[in-house]
């Protein structure tokens, strides 16, 4: 089962300096195309570090709602 | 949880080698034309950020230093830093600053002016650097490229060190004209390409 929460990029704010794909220890986040980072929610655990070290503020952890995380059970 | 690391996560390493070398040899500071044309070669044909996210050793060093090294405050920037028009306006002004010092090196190419062995730091505080040129080892213009190019490099650097700082360790990162321009790039590429 998918954990409780996950990382959401703010894509059109992104910087794409790729801080947090270093930092995500599930190897959840990639740099698309050098536009923007995305998160693969399936993966992404929500611990928040990528939100801590991003310099452009535009990560933000989100509550996945209950139908969700049985979808992605 | 500690991540493997790769050759490329020492390329910090770099970045305080190539300051080291300007202290001894100015003209060492061609070297960092590297930094320059490597991120765009990679944004240009590959239509990736790989150089900011894998190679860039100056955002490694803010992360060594910032985060690993604990100095660095670590509080959020001002939204405006990362806001689009600041970016590009910062690239504007970075890139109007580095053709100033192209003409820089041209008015001394064609003997219009001479060579001063001086670099500016924050485009405005000038510091002797004399004892690391000899004069005529190399065509003047070769030197002032040299004092003017490491004048950007630092001061940059020092930009970089000062938001370190004051808040998150890769601040810098988030309105680096390097990155703004490289990002625009695959932005573009990325546009076309669906179009």
């Amino acid at each position: 089962m998918a954990g409780k929460r996950y990382a959401k990029v703010d894509e059109r704010r992104c910087v794409a300096c790729g801080a947090c794909v270093k930092e995500c220890p599930r190897d959840a986040i990639s740099v698309w195309n050098g536009c923007y980072a995305k998160v693969d929610a399936e993966t992404c655990v929500g611990c928040g570090l990528c939100a801590r070290i991003c310099p452009a503020e535009v990560i933000e952890v989100c509550v996945r709602d209950a139908e969700e995380r049985e979808i992605s059970r | 949880m500690n991540k493997k690391k790769h050759w490329y996560d020492y390329l910090w390493i770099w970045s305080i080698v190539y300051f080291s070398l300007g202290f001894f040899n100015i003209l060492f500071a061609w070297l960092g034309m590297i930094d320059f044309i490597v991120p765009l070669l990679f944004a240009i044909f590959a239509g990736n950020k790989n150089f900011c996210n894998k190679y860039c050793g100056r955002g490694q060093l803010f992360t060594v230093l910032g985060k690993n090294a604990k100095c660095s405050m670590g509080r959020p920037a001002p939204k405006w830093l990362s806001s689009k028009w600041f970016r590009y306006g910062f690239l504007v002004f970075f890139l109007s600053m580095f053709g100033n010092m192209v003409y820089q090196t041209y008015l001394v190419a064609g003997g219009a002016r001479s060579l001063r062995e001086v670099i500016k730091l924050f485009w405005t505080i000038k510091v002797p650097w004399g004892w690391t040129y000899t004069v005529g080892t190399v065509p003047d213009w070769v030197a002032q490229y040299s004092f003017g190019f490491y004048s950007l490099m630092l001061t940059s650097t020092l930009i970089g060190l000062i938001v370190m700082v004051l808040f998150k360790p890769r601040t810098w990162c988030s309105f680096c004209p390097m990155g703004t321009m490289t990002q625009g790039i695959c932005k573009l590429k990325t546009t076309c390409k669906s179009i």
